[in-house]
């Protein structure tokens, strides 16, 4: 829905937020973060619970719950059943699952403005200026 | 550093039990150039140190207080009895007496008065819980768990007996298993009187623990994402200074002349930090509530904290059931140059074969690191031709030997495998699981005790 004809452009969530995964029981939470309030909306409408547990749902995830933040422009994202039965149950060479909140910020991608890319952003490589 | 003429200042030394030993120093220095009412917290706790130390305290009942006490208290133990830091820890772990009695035997060692030393008992809850009690409460998580033999139970206490252990006068207050904000919060109720019913300012209270538990991780330790999140000098990274004001809002920092940075990025990081409900963050003495929290960046690493809101605290109390869990196996093999995936796919494939073959049932993982092992299972594409593939095999089992057999099977492709495997490594640990239980709390808190160690 590109109406005005803003140059929008696809980049991994990674481009514009920020975030860290914690681990309680079988339970994994990751927050993300966005790095400019104007990136906030972009969040609240793409990095939907739905996309979330997409992403997990190989990993065993089951459900995925998804708190606001506005105050913080951050999403807080508990995701059920995903860490092999937590850390003290794994298999896994990550028993935390400390390394999730990269899944999340490189598995998604999000549409955005070319202007919401930060100046220098290694996103930026190949665009015209 | 600048502090409010009411303010207490509390730092963290260490946010986990295998943090930086010596971290705390460049605070202590801090506090001592311009002193005031300042403590020095030290969260070392985790679950499987304190079921090691209950098993450590019923072998010695000298020991069981953490193996990192003497590391973590040498470097600073001095200069904080001079200055008047009084230092809150869970060092105390399984055996805060004893944890005590090593304190004071350390000061001597040093030259140093040996100092009284306040503990807390009262969170184990094998005193008083018989086990087929522990296993009828209402669980959390981990219920599969509950019929194997438990080797430790600990409630979270609150900070209610960390202000009364502050009350004492003592110096140094050690305790076993609280919630680990509460080794800020118990100092904050002591300085500033804050009642039960101070539900905000016990919620502050309760953030700002939580934000300095964990050490660095607010001071842009695990944080670090180059190009995106540049930290500087990350190899000397300062560990967090709380500034808190009687009406519970407060200011992060870190010392002078230390590496790392906070601003408002690596708040927000660490305040969601293991969070669920940001609206309902339990802990024993109040259910914390960030929906409305402001962070304010004052600029020159120091971000301004307010607005977060308390409810009434869960009816209940949390406590931990560590459990015997077997014996994991991790074996690991490296091939590399053309083809290599193919042949470390190969030998995962023939250790497999052979353990199903011998009999065995148990869930067998085979990550191919440098390929897709630690985003495993999610997707992420694989190379055909890898340089190098790092071939992981893990396997747990009730009994040692039958976890080491996947340890001797992958050895034997040394020479009886695919070609060109090499650099062998394997690893035989015992596990401990861990569940949650809830418990009364009336009958938690009937069985709290602060006692005060004399030297």
């Amino acid at each position: 829905m590109n109406r005005d004809r803003t140059p929008t452009i696809d980049v991994p969530l990674h481009a514009i937020a920020h975030g860290r995964a914690g681990d309680k029981g079988d339970t994994s939470n990751i927050s993300v973060i966005a790095y400019e309030a104007q990136a906030w909306p972009v969040l609240v409408d793409q990095i939907t619970e739905a996309r979330v547990l997409d992403l997990f749902r190989p990993l065993g995830a089951t459900q995925v719950d998804r708190y606001e933040l506005p105050n913080l422009h951050a999403l807080n994202f508990v995701i059920a059943d995903t860490l092999d039965g937590g850390v003290n149950a794994s298999l896994r060479l990550d028993r935390h699952g400390k390394g999730l909140s990269f899944r999340l910020l490189g598995g998604l991608t999000v549409t955005i403005p070319i202007g919401l890319l930060p100046t220098g952003s290694a996103y930026r490589v190949g665009l015209t200026p | 550093m600048g502090k409010k003429a009411d303010g207490v200042r509390i730092g963290c030394g260490a946010g986990f039990a295998g943090d930086r030993f010596d971290a705390a120093v460049p605070i202590v220095r801090e506090f001592s150039a311009d002193p005031g009412a300042d403590y020095l917290m030290f969260e070392c706790l985790g679950e499987r140190t304190l079921a090691l130390a209950q098993a450590a305290r019923a072998r010695d009942p000298d020991r069981g207080y953490s193996p990192f006490l003497d590391r973590y208290l040498a470097p600073i133990l001095g200069d904080v009895l001079e200055a008047g830091i009084r230092v809150v820890s869970n060092l105390g772990a399984a055996n805060p007496k004893a944890g005590a009695r090593r304190v004071q035997a350390l000061a001597r060692e040093q030259g140093l008065r040996p100092p009284a030393v306040a503990i807390v008992s009262g969170d184990d809850l094998r005193n008083g819980f018989p086990d087929a009690d522990l296993r009828s409460r209402p669980r959390l998580d981990g219920a599969h768990l509950f019929d194997r033999p438990i080797v430790a139970a600990n409630v979270y206490l609150g900070a209610t007996p960390l202000r009364d252990a502050l009350a004492t006068g003592a110096p140094i207050v050690l305790v076993g298993r609280t919630t680990d904000s509460a080794l800020a919060l118990g100092p904050l109720m002591h300085e500033f009187a804050w009642d039960a019913d101070d539900l905000d300012r016990l919620a502050a209270g309760t953030i700002c623990g939580h934000l300095l538990e964990c050490g660095a991780q607010v001071t842009g330790a695990y944080f670090a994402d180059p190009g995106f999140k540049d930290v500087p000098d990350l190899a000397h990274v300062g560990f967090p200074i709380a500034e808190i004001a009687s009406d519970g809002r407060f200011v992060l920092s870190k010392p002078a002349d230390t590496g790392g940075v906070i601003d408002r990025a690596t708040v927000t990081e660490q305040v969601l930090y293991e969070m669920h409900d940001p609206a309902a963050y339990l802990v024993p003495d109040v259910t914390a509530d960030i929906t409305g929290m402001v962070l304010e960046d004052l600029g020159g690493d120091r971000v301004a904290v307010s607005g977060v809101r308390g409810h009434a605290p869960p009816a209940d109390l949390k406590a931990t059931l560590c459990v015997e869990n077997g014996w994991m196996a991790e074996a690991e093999m490296s091939y590399g140059g053309p083809n290599a995936t193919a042949r470390a796919r190969l030998a995962g494939e023939i250790v497999t074969t052979r353990l199903r073959e011998a009999g065995l049932s148990e869930r067998i993982a085979v990550d191919l690191i440098g390929e897709h092992s630690v985003m495993q299972g999610t997707g992420a594409p694989a190379e055909a031709m890898t340089s190098i593939v790092r071939l992981r095999l893990a396997m747990h089992a009730e009994a040692p030997d039958t976890a080491r057999a996947l340890i001797e099977e992958l050895q034997a492709l040394y020479c009886s495998g695919p070609a060109g495997g090499g650099g062998f490594r394997s690893q035989l640990s015992p596990q401990v699981a861990t569940g949650s239980i809830l418990v009364p709390r009336e009958r938690v808190e009937a069985g709290v005790r602060v006692e005060v160690i004399e030297p």
